[in-house]
């Protein structure tokens, strides 16, 4: 029996995550994957206005903004059989990138980078060598000798505060920390430059959106920015995709490769088993069919066998969940009765369900995405996972872990970038020829059904709605930090966070940096995943609190 | 008192002089609701830190207002972190979690009691003894209790703190609250779904540079941002005014721009500086991107207001 650590909160993710693990000889053995908020957003919704659904269903995360929005009005859209404008798909796919670009960028650097790269180590950096590193690293701005001098006179004025505000009681100094002065200052550098470039990269949201974070453009039946199909706004958008391409081309990308070199351990840690993608961003109005990431699912890790996606076969249980029974379901008929009692691993632990797919925990986001693509013949994504296992040195298998999954996110981050200038390009010709339509009329209907899949900066994300009387009977979220980051199913079979965690090195309990390794490469995001409705009653269920 | 007066040097580098600052420290006794006798205590509380010390607490909230506030850009929030303020807890942000996250947190509540700037984004759920929100093993509920009242000031960023917003929206699963209402304290409010970074900054930032805190309307917003409705200040404004109205999203009405009040727009009951500021540098607004204002900083808008495509 091993010693039991617990991490609560765990932090630089969005939303309340507690993390418990036993170690035994050095490693974790087992482990519990908590969430420890409740909003309870789809309760809210019941009897109200199908239009305003994207409202209240963006509220979930302000992290991944407009996400929650898009699945919303795709699942009334596909309830009201609405087919929306071409320049309507091109806006929303081009809001969506936008959307990764910003997500992927601040997760690396601003929730992930600390568990890398010592701030503290870096203060040691000459900046002379450090502007020779760089060189070698990538071409980028802001990389001479004196901007390195000014940001290390920067932090040190600010050590010598005695105020280390974010960076107080960090783990500094931990012996898992491998990177050398000089690349811990390159990457203190672009964490503070990529600070600067993440507003403006989120300003793409507001030209199309009106604002950034929880953008307020998007209508059932397409979008409203009619007086923004103007060559100035348009213009101004493709300025900050490339602005923004320039980073991710010159520093994001060299900087995970710079640093995975130096990690290469961690391509042996935090692998899982199971794969789903729905898949994302339609080329028409064939969905899925015409999606840049394709649909399907890979089972025990076989890239040669990507499988068709039945969503019909996804199911929540709540055995493990702070819910009444155990019986699983589909997420059209869910059917959920809050019962907190107290938090015990051994029997009800999180607030989050747990998701299976045919039966198994699956896996969804960067990595999934990637792999179900690889699998799947997609030429970008082979070229850029055969490029990055040839720089760095590492077999196919090393995808299957920590390592792994930061790496895809970068390498999704530019494929998707790389599409987004084919949209605006279309946008372009579309207006050039006249064709401004970004809405379609329809007839709200009395009675229907509706699903909106998408595929999101953390994975998988499905809205199902039923509207009885023209108003919204029942609406369903699952989302992608639920399958990643939920409790065990009926089966006690892990979720992918808890099966990635077992193996992972604890040099110091006290200090558990290696944990928050493994925890963020899945860019938890947890408010969302927590939800409830009971349909038939509305009934705000007692908790009995022990 | 060196503290003070170190505090003072600096004020006076930046044009303040030290009466204008004790008739801000004055103005913050009054508006946080306390007695004059506490004004020579905020005074030193103010000036006992090289950067005053910040908490933030993320409570039943969707960091929302934590990402708005990472889009500041008078100053760019870097300049925020590292030479303006101290942010010594921030969970979307700060680098331990667990102990180690507790210990900052801990650390700046004991050692700058009465002295340190508490903002809170999100709601507090009060049912069933506030266990739909935990962090550390803790309620929300328990933790604002123990460290609200011990902060210099409360600010609430965004609609759920300032008044209880989307955890609130009916049937309210979880007894959610605003933070004052919750624990009983008065607080500075700066509502928005999520609020600009422009009106929670700027309230920090004058608060530092020009010694005073601003006017505060009745529901607690400072009237610098919140002080005129949305209608009084949009763009579309003369199409109200000679009948100009969109019908449809579709219609060539909506192209050309014309008002929103018939899709259903909130300007008109909506106190906020959208059209005059905008968001994201300047770049737009709801209005400006041709969807109806939701009135999103007003109390109980996720219920007063919707459905939200309705005419007013």
């Amino acid at each position: 029996m091993g010693k039991r650590l617990v991490i609560d909160p765990i932090t630089r993710i969005e939303g309340h995550l507690r993390i418990e693990v036993e170690v035994t000889n050095g490693k974790v053995s087992n482990a519990w994957s908590s969430s420890t908020l409740f909003r309870g957003i789809e309760m809210m919704l019941k009897g109200r206005d199908p239009r305003d659904a994207y409202l209240f269903t963006q509220r979930a995360c302000g992290v991944c903004t407009y996400v929650h929005g898009l699945a919303s009005v795709r699942a009334v859209d596909s309830a009201a059989g609405i087919e929306i404008p071409d320049n309507a798909r091109l806006i929303r796919n081009l809001l969506l990138g936008a959307q990764f670009l910003h997500d992927h960028m601040v997760h690396f650097y601003h929730l992930h980078a600390l568990d890398w790269v010592d701030i503290i180590s870096a203060m040691k950096a000459s900046p002379q060598k450090t502007a020779e590193l760089a060189a070698k690293v990538s071409p980028a701005p802001r990389s001479g000798v004196s901007d390195f001098k000014m940001v290390l006179a920067r932090l040190k004025k600010f050590v010598d505060s005695g105020q280390l505000g974010i960076f107080a009681n960090g783990y500094w100094g931990h012996p898992a920390y491998k990177l050398p002065p000089e690349v811990n200052l390159l990457a203190v550098s672009h964490y503070l430059d990529a600070l600067r470039q993440q507003a403006r990269t989120a300003r793409m949201h507001a030209i199309f959106g009106g604002k950034n974070p929880h953008i307020q453009s998007l209508v059932v039946g397409g979008v409203t920015c009619a007086t923004d199909l103007t060559p100035d706004r348009i213009a101004e958008f493709q300025y900050l995709w490339k602005e923004t391409m320039d980073f991710v081309n010159r520093v994001y990308i060299p900087d995970v490769l710079a640093i995975a070199g130096f990690y290469k351990d961690w391509a042996k840690i935090g692998g899982t088993t199971n794969f789903l993608v729905y898949g994302d961003f339609p080329d028409s109005n064939k969905e899925p069919e015409s999606f840049l990431f394709p649909r399907g699912a890979i089972f025990k890790r076989n890239l040669g066998k990507v499988e068709a996606v039945d969503t019909g076969q996804i199911e929540e249980h709540v055995k493990h969940s702070w819910y009444e029974g155990d019986k699983a379901l589909h997420p059209s008929r869910g059917e959920t009765k809050p019962r907190y009692e107290n938090l015990d691993v051994a029997e009800r632990y999180s607030w989050m369900k747990a998701p299976r797919y045919k039966a198994e925990p699956m896996e969804v986001g960067p990595l999934a995405r990637v792999l179900v693509a690889y699998g799947k013949g997609h030429a970008p994504t082979r070229k850029a996972v055969d490029d990055l296992l040839k720089q760095l040195a590492v077999p196919q298998e090393a995808l299957f872990s920590t390592l792994g999954r930061t790496a895809a996110r970068a390498l999704e981050t530019r494929i998707i970038g790389e599409a987004m200038e084919g949209w605006i390009n279309s946008l372009v010709e579309n207006v050039k020829k006249g064709d401004t339509k970004i809405y379609t009329d329809y007839e709200m209907p009395r009675e229907a059904m509706g699903a909106g899949l998408n595929d999101v900066p953390r994975g998988s994300l499905g809205h199902w709605i039923e509207i009885k009387d023209g108003k919204i009977e029942n609406f369903q979220l699952v989302v992608p930090s639920t399958w990643n980051l939920g409790p065990r199913c009926a089966k006690d079979k892990m979720s992918p966070v808890e099966e990635a965690l077992v193996g992972t090195p604890v040099a110091d309990p006290k200090r558990p940096v290696e944990i928050l390794r493994t925890v963020h490469s899945f860019d938890p995001c947890i408010a969302c995943g927590v939800h409830v409705i009971d349909p038939k009653t509305n009934e705000v269920y007692k908790f009995k609190v022990v | 008192m060196q503290n003070e007066k170190d505090f003072e040097r600096r004020l006076e580098q930046k044009g303040v002089s030290r009466r204008d600052f004790m008739k801000f420290c004055t103005l913050l006794s009054a508006t946080m609701g306390l007695s004059s006798s506490f004004v020579p205590r905020i005074a030193e509380a103010i000036a006992s830190a090289q950067r005053p010390p910040v908490v933030w607490l993320a409570l039943a909230e969707c960091t929302g207002c934590a990402e708005s506030v990472l889009r500041t850009t008078y100053p760019w929030i870097d300049e925020l972190l590292l030479d303006i303020i101290s942010m010594d807890y921030h969970e979307t942000i700060m680098a331990p979690s667990g102990e180690a996250a507790e210990k900052s947190l801990h650390d700046t509540v004991t050692k700058y009691q009465g002295k340190f700037i508490c903002v809170v984004d999100g709601a507090i759920p009060t049912a069933d003894n506030g266990v739909y929100g935990m962090a550390g093993g803790k309620t929300f509920l328990e933790i604002a209790k123990e460290v609200c009242p011990k902060a210099l000031a409360t600010i609430c960023i965004g609609t759920c703190s300032s008044y209880g917003g989307l955890p609130a929206a009916a049937p309210n699963p979880t007894g959610a609250k605003s933070v004052k209402d919750a624990i009983g304290i008065n607080t500075v409010n700066i509502p928005g779904c999520p609020p600009n970074p422009i009106n929670f900054v700027g309230t920090v930032v004058n608060y530092l540079l020009f010694g005073k805190l601003p006017d505060l309307d009745g529901k607690g917003r400072p009237l610098f941002a919140y002080g005129k409705t949305i209608h009084d200040q949009c763009q579309r404004r003369s199409h109200f005014e000679q009948g100009e109205f969109v019908t449809s999203f579709e219609s060539d009405e909506a192209k050309r721009g014309y008002c929103l009040y018939q899709m259903g727009c909130k300007g008109p009951e909506t106190y906020n500086n959208c059209p005059t500021v905008k968001f994201n540098q300047g770049t737009s607004w709801p209005v400006q991107a041709g969807h109806p204002c939701i009135g999103c900083s007003e109390p109980d808008f996720w219920d007063r207001f919707s459905p939200f495509y309705k005419e007013l």
